[in-house]
């Protein structure tokens, strides 16, 4: 038995069987479980996107939370809404990478570090009896480890913060991980974008706490300690995102009804 | 019967995969910063350690013998890829913590180690409790280690908080390190050093002992 087990003939026959059968259950696994974890990972953005908003009601699932919100897809360029791509199945991560679909970043444009840049961002709005009251913009940049990718959601007046979350990340637990932490996360809302008259980001990061009665403390949040790289990435997201490459337009011509 | 609970219960403590042969340290490092990951990843390693040794035992007499390593990785890495699959879809939060380190199980070395040092020898049934008994064993150290880490690192247990953090008002100043890889380190040599005062047969000898002190004597 063992001795004609090793002829060539055996061999090859046993690895195409072991390999069929592999990947006839791989296959299986993946095709069945797919609608399933299709459903999780949009779970799971709508979970974040409305975290950002600081829309929750745990009496009322997701789904029924985020019927009142709206997503549209927003030309950076033009800054305005297009048609160009379906809001429903655009995913803006692969676009970023498709060069049909993205625009690359100059070393001076790209201050946050994310090299290519999607052409078209999906915006979700908040409409409360015909008034826009909130909208929360996907935004992404280099923290120290990792790209952070997250949500900031803004007031009506386009110039508030409402909340910042970001739902990935790899930055070091306890130290740039702390942009997780509730309490941190608590100074964001109800900080000022810009400054009067100024459609130049003046939101930012400043090393150690914020003197509530220094000039211009309403654009500043407490840096994170010990964690200056992860807290520049974020000031840098921040002024990338709502800056001139970023949604600066569209928020321009939101705000005069332009879009 | 007998033979059965042996090896399920020895690789548990007398025989542990981290602590006697130090396999497997790697993933021990990274999951194990809350308990909730560290249970998971548990079970995922339980099952494909069991459910390895169960086929590769099973077609043990079939494989040949110059491709016995592949045919082995083939299968363990099957298995982990549905193990992924299957996280993704029924548990989907703790499987983007885990994120990388589910699909490294094939690379983790007790899977491949008792594939080839057990089951290539062994009939179905006791390789299957074989591979139960190497994955507690597994799992015992991350539970450890994760226990310590998640009390006193972030005041809790299992998310449950148990040591009121300062930073949400209570009275602990969490540890920062037990939360950086690094502490498992130390963890895990408290832990063999536990076992090894429990059962001194594990302590390997010395490679060389200190001869006496001559100078002093000459003096």
């Amino acid at each position: 038995m063992s001795a004609n087990k090793d002829t060539i003939a055996r061999t090859i026959t046993v690895a195409v069987l072991l390999c069929v059968i592999c990947s006839v259950v791989v296959s299986a696994a993946a095709v069945l479980l797919k609608p399933k974890q299709v459903a999780n990972k949009e779970l799971d953005r709508k979970t974040n996107i409305l975290a950002a908003a600081g829309i929750s009601d745990p009496s009322k699932s997701v789904d029924e939370l985020f019927a009142q919100i709206t997503t549209k897809v927003v030309d950076l360029e033009s800054g305005k809404f297009t048609d160009a791509v379906d809001p429903a199945t655009y995913d803006a991560r692969k676009a970023a990478k498709e060069p049909s679909l993205s625009v690359k970043l100059s070393r001076d444009q790209d201050i946050a570090s994310i090299k290519r840049q999607a052409k078209y961002m999906p915006v979700y709005l908040v409409e409360k009896d015909g008034q826009l009251e909130k909208v929360i913009l996907p935004v992404h940049g280099y923290g120290l480890w990792s790209t952070l990718y997250g949500f900031l959601a803004l007031e009506g007046d386009l110039n508030t913060v409402v909340g910042l979350g970001f739902y990935s990340h790899a930055e070091t637990p306890g130290l740039g991980g702390e942009v997780d932490n509730p309490g941190w996360k608590a100074l964001w809302p109800g900080k000022k974008v810009y400054a009067e008259g100024s459609m130049d980001p003046a939101l930012g990061l400043i090393k150690g706490a914020v003197d509530p009665n220094a000039p211009g403390a309403e654009h500043q949040i407490d840096g994170l300690s010990g964690a200056t790289l992860t807290s520049n990435g974020v000031t840098n997201l921040v002024k990338f995102w709502l800056g001139e490459n970023g949604y600066a337009p569209f928020l321009a011509n939101l705000k005069a009804g332009e879009v | 019967m007998s033979a059965a609970k042996d090896v399920l219960v020895k690789p548990v403590a007398k025989n542990n995969p981290i602590a006697l042969q130090i396999l497997g340290v790697c993933s021990a490092l990274a999951v194990t910063s809350n308990l909730n990951t560290a249970l998971v990843m548990t079970l995922a390693v339980i099952s494909v350690t069991a459910f390895s040794n169960l086929f590769v035992s099973i077609i043990r007499n079939q494989i040949p013998n110059n491709i016995r390593i592949i045919c082995q990785m083939t299968i363990i890495a099957s298995l982990v890829i549905v193990v992924d699959q299957i996280l993704k879809a029924f548990a989907y939060d703790i499987s983007k913590q885990l994120s990388v380190f589910v699909g490294l199980i094939i690379t983790n070395c007790i899977v491949m180690g008792r594939a080839e040092a057990f089951a290539m020898q062994n009939p179905p049934g006791i390789s299957f409790m074989d591979g139960i008994g190497n994955g507690l064993g597994y799992g015992l150290v991350l539970m450890f280690v994760g226990f310590f880490r998640e009390l006193f690192g972030s005041g809790s247990l299992f998310g449950v908080e148990i040591l009121p953090l300062i930073t949400e008002g209570g009275w602990y100043q969490a540890n920062g390190l037990l939360l950086l890889p690094p502490s498992a380190f130390f963890l895990i040599g408290i832990f063999i050093w536990i076992i090894r005062t429990w059962d001194p047969s594990q302590v390997e000898k010395p490679e060389f002992e200190l001869a006496a002190n001559s100078k002093k004597e000459a003096a």
